[in-house]
């Protein structure tokens, strides 16, 4: 059951917490030092940790959160076999985590980044904005000029047809970077000093038919209306890709939510991202994707996901065989993502064997 | 691939719907005074327009249209700037409502609306993938990884779609339910509305490229009782989705976001008044489904065309749903019509 707050913390939210309903999913492979500023934020939740890298290692996790830590060593013996489509020594790991959850909502984040300030100086409540978003309807059909119109101080613009105004279900929340900004390697090299200065003031929904580049960094989503699409793909070590994970679920994800009538948001909150990744390093790891999504963004732009397919599972598997028809040829990595995707779903389903025959949403 | 636009190629084109105009000009002065400026007196005005020295302006009124011959354009409130995008000889229109001033941004510096629609039309639209931190080309910003760099030279932008602060543009039931309700939310972005997606554009502040786009940029969508406030109007909502529509098929980039405005009130009660008879309740319902599914054929590979073809798709499809809508396909042919004649020239 949702409940209100009235702890003391920076900001007094009248938003619900959603403590019982809402897991924290972090991915790490040093320290979780990062958690202290945010634990007048984080602390009332559950945190799901999974650590990548070497499982012998021990990742300390600050006093007085409550959490479960997932080690390689976890993850082989609860998936066994299917433990092939979990990644290894790369972020992607994450996607583990929003399959163990037994919560509605999930809120990703990564181990570099921090509380920022809005420019009142206030410090953000990241998850907090995180939940107005999931809780408040999208717009996915007609573009809002004045943005999200749910907000407060906000309404739909003149020539908004009425019948959209009860707008769809919001399944992603996408939040965005101050500081260190999301670029790719070549960007990251050719402008190492760039940083985000800029707060930009709104929420808005993608709009439907439109993709977008999904960062994993400050992303919260509904785990009951969207979550089995939310597979980080096949990364790191042993694949010939990286750092284009969390794209791999922005795209599945956003053909789904709009075959199935969802809505993703993009916009606030705002985190500080402190950490620039090494550019070098990040090109060798993005060198296959930069000229591979060349051809994987027309994929998505043209891919249909059949009528019938009226859950998230099947539209998955449905991708899924499109993607080794379609991208197979492009490389055999993508007949291994194809099956890694398939047995994606299938550990989902029988790690949530309750989720596993109810319809989500409509098509 | 930023354009070099120069001031000389661009009109201001201010519709009069009230005749004092003292107060607007001399608010916009820093920022007109060096352009070319056209005002279009509402033909239904009666008063004499009161436009301070200083400016390089030429007013056109009534009597000025009966240039155009017999038409079936009603060029009466704020339909009356589209006589104005006719007349122009410029490559670039800019067009705000006589009711707005120039807006503060968070910084509290003044904006020079002029100019941010003039880099919005200079600089590359990115429609084909959304760039999630908005403008790319913008100072400070970039694509964000994942952004296909086959996609990032963008296309031209043909059209600038502004905002506006305090008094925002609401349909008179949203005006009446939240009378008290402004817009004090300054939203430092500009973005391309991506490919296949579909917004409201307001004609309360907007630029684009008149030499490309004027044959689209057309008074047709007349609501029966269309009057003075701009709630009681929808043609530029209708333009709009026009243009969107010709400007996906042809590879051509529209923005949303800077420059605001800032808006005055109307009188919450007028909205009241408005509201007896108001026939936009309905309208957009219809008109929705219809933009979000037409398509215009590979064939159509000049602005004119487009616009022809889709006259007589709305016809076809909405002309029997009300009759606004046959009215409107009418106007765009013979707007179509107009442009060939009198509008296609630019010096």
């Amino acid at each position: 059951m949702a409940t209100t707050v009235t702890a003391p913390s920076p900001s007094v939210p009248s938003t619900p917490l959603l403590k019982d309903e809402l897991d924290i999913v972090i991915p790490t492979i040093r320290n979780l030092d990062f958690l202290e500023m945010w634990r007048p934020f984080f602390q009332p939740y559950h945190l799901i940790i999974v650590q990548d890298g070497d499982p012998t290692k021990t990742i300390k996790v600050p006093e007085g959160f409550d959490y479960e830590l997932y080690n390689r060593n976890d993850i082989n013996r609860i998936l066994g076999p299917k433990a092939s489509c979990i990644s290894f020594k790369d972020s992607a790991c994450r996607c583990f985590g929003y399959m163990v959850s037994k919560k509605k909502y999930v809120f990703t984040i990564d181990d570099d980044c921090f509380v920022a300030k809005d420019p009142s100086g206030k410090d953000i409540n990241a998850l907090e904005q995180h939940i107005k978003n999931l809780l408040s309807p999208s717009t996915p059909f007609f573009f809002n000029t004045l943005y999200d119109p749910y907000r407060e101080g906000a309404d739909f613009v003149r020539g908004y047809p009425f019948s959209l105004r009860e707008g769809a279900k919001t399944a992603v929340s996408h939040g965005l970077w101050l500081n260190i900004p999301d670029y790719d390697a070549p960007t990251q090299m050719v402008k190492p000093r760039e940083r985000n200065t800029r707060y930009v003031d709104a929420v808005m929904t993608v709009p439907k038919g439109t993709l977008f580049p999904m960062c994993g960094m400050n992303l919260a989503f509904d785990r009951e209306l969207i979550g089995p699409a939310m597979y980080f793909g096949l990364m790191g070590d042993g694949q010939p890709i990286g750092r284009y994970d969390d794209m791999w679920a922005g795209w599945c994800m956003k053909v789904i939510c709009d075959h199935l009538s969802l809505g993703v948001k993009t916009g606030l909150p705002y985190l500080w991202h402190s950490k620039a990744s090494n550019p070098f390093v990040n090109l060798k790891k993005e060198y296959k994707g930069i000229f591979w999504q060349e051809d994987i963004i027309p994929f998505f732009q043209n891919a249909t996901i059949p009528k019938e397919c009226d859950t998230v599972q099947k539209c998955y598997i449905a991708l899924s065989e499109q993607v080794r028809e379609k991208l197979g040829k492009i490389d055999p990595y993508f007949i291994k993502l194809a099956d890694a995707m398939v047995t994606w779903i299938e550990a989902w389903d029988e790690l949530n064997p309750s989720t596993a025959a109810v319809e989500n949403g409509k098509a | 691939m930023s354009l070099e636009i120069q001031d000389s190629e661009f009109d201001i084109v201010i519709a009069a719907l009230q005749p004092n105009l003292t107060t607007f000009f001399e608010a916009w002065r820093p920022f007109f005074s060096r352009f070319h400026i056209i005002v279009v007196k509402d033909p239904d005005l009666a008063e004499e327009l009161q436009i301070p020295t200083g400016f390089d302006v030429k007013v056109y009124t009534k009597s000025d249209m009966g240039v155009l011959g017999a038409t079936s354009i009603d060029f009466s409130g704020h339909s009356c700037r589209y006589f104005g995008y006719l007349v122009s000889r410029k490559k670039y229109v800019i067009s705000i409502d006589d009711n707005c001033l120039p807006a503060k941004d968070n910084g509290g510096l003044i904006v020079d609306a002029v100019s941010q629609h003039m880099s919005n039309l200079k600089t590359p639209a990115t429609p084909f993938f959304f760039n999630t931190l908005y403008d790319p080309f913008r100072k400070g910003a970039d694509f964000v990884r994942g952004y296909p760099f086959s996609l990032r030279e963008g296309v031209e932008c043909m059209l600038s779609c502004g905002l506006w602060l305090h008094n925002a543009d609401y349909d008179p039931m949203t005006h009446v339910v939240k009378r008290n309700q402004r817009n004090t939310t300054y939203v430092d972005a500009v973005m391309t509305v991506p490919i296949g997606a579909i917004m409201p554009v307001s004609g309360i502040n907007v630029a684009f490229n008149r030499e490309v786009l004027g044959p689209v940029m057309f008074p047709a969508l007349r609501l029966r009782k269309d009057g003075k406030h701009r709630w009681d109007t929808l043609e530029d909502i209708w333009n709009g989705l026009c243009a969107k529509v010709v400007c996906d098929r042809l590879g051509y980039g529209v923005k949303t976001g800077l420059p605001y405005v800032i808006r005055s009130d109307a009188e919450a009660g007028k909205a009241l008044e408005s509201l007896k008879e108001w026939e936009g309740v309905k309208v957009m319902d219809d008109v929705l489904p219809f933009f979000q599914s037409v398509k215009l054929s590979t064939t159509a590979t000049t602005v004119e065309d487009c616009v022809k073809e889709l006259a007589s798709i709305v016809k076809e499809k909405l002309g029997p749903q009300n009759a606004i809508f046959a009215k409107a396909a009418d106007a765009m042919e013979e707007w179509a019509k107009l442009w060939e004649s009198h509008g296609a020239q630019s010096s």
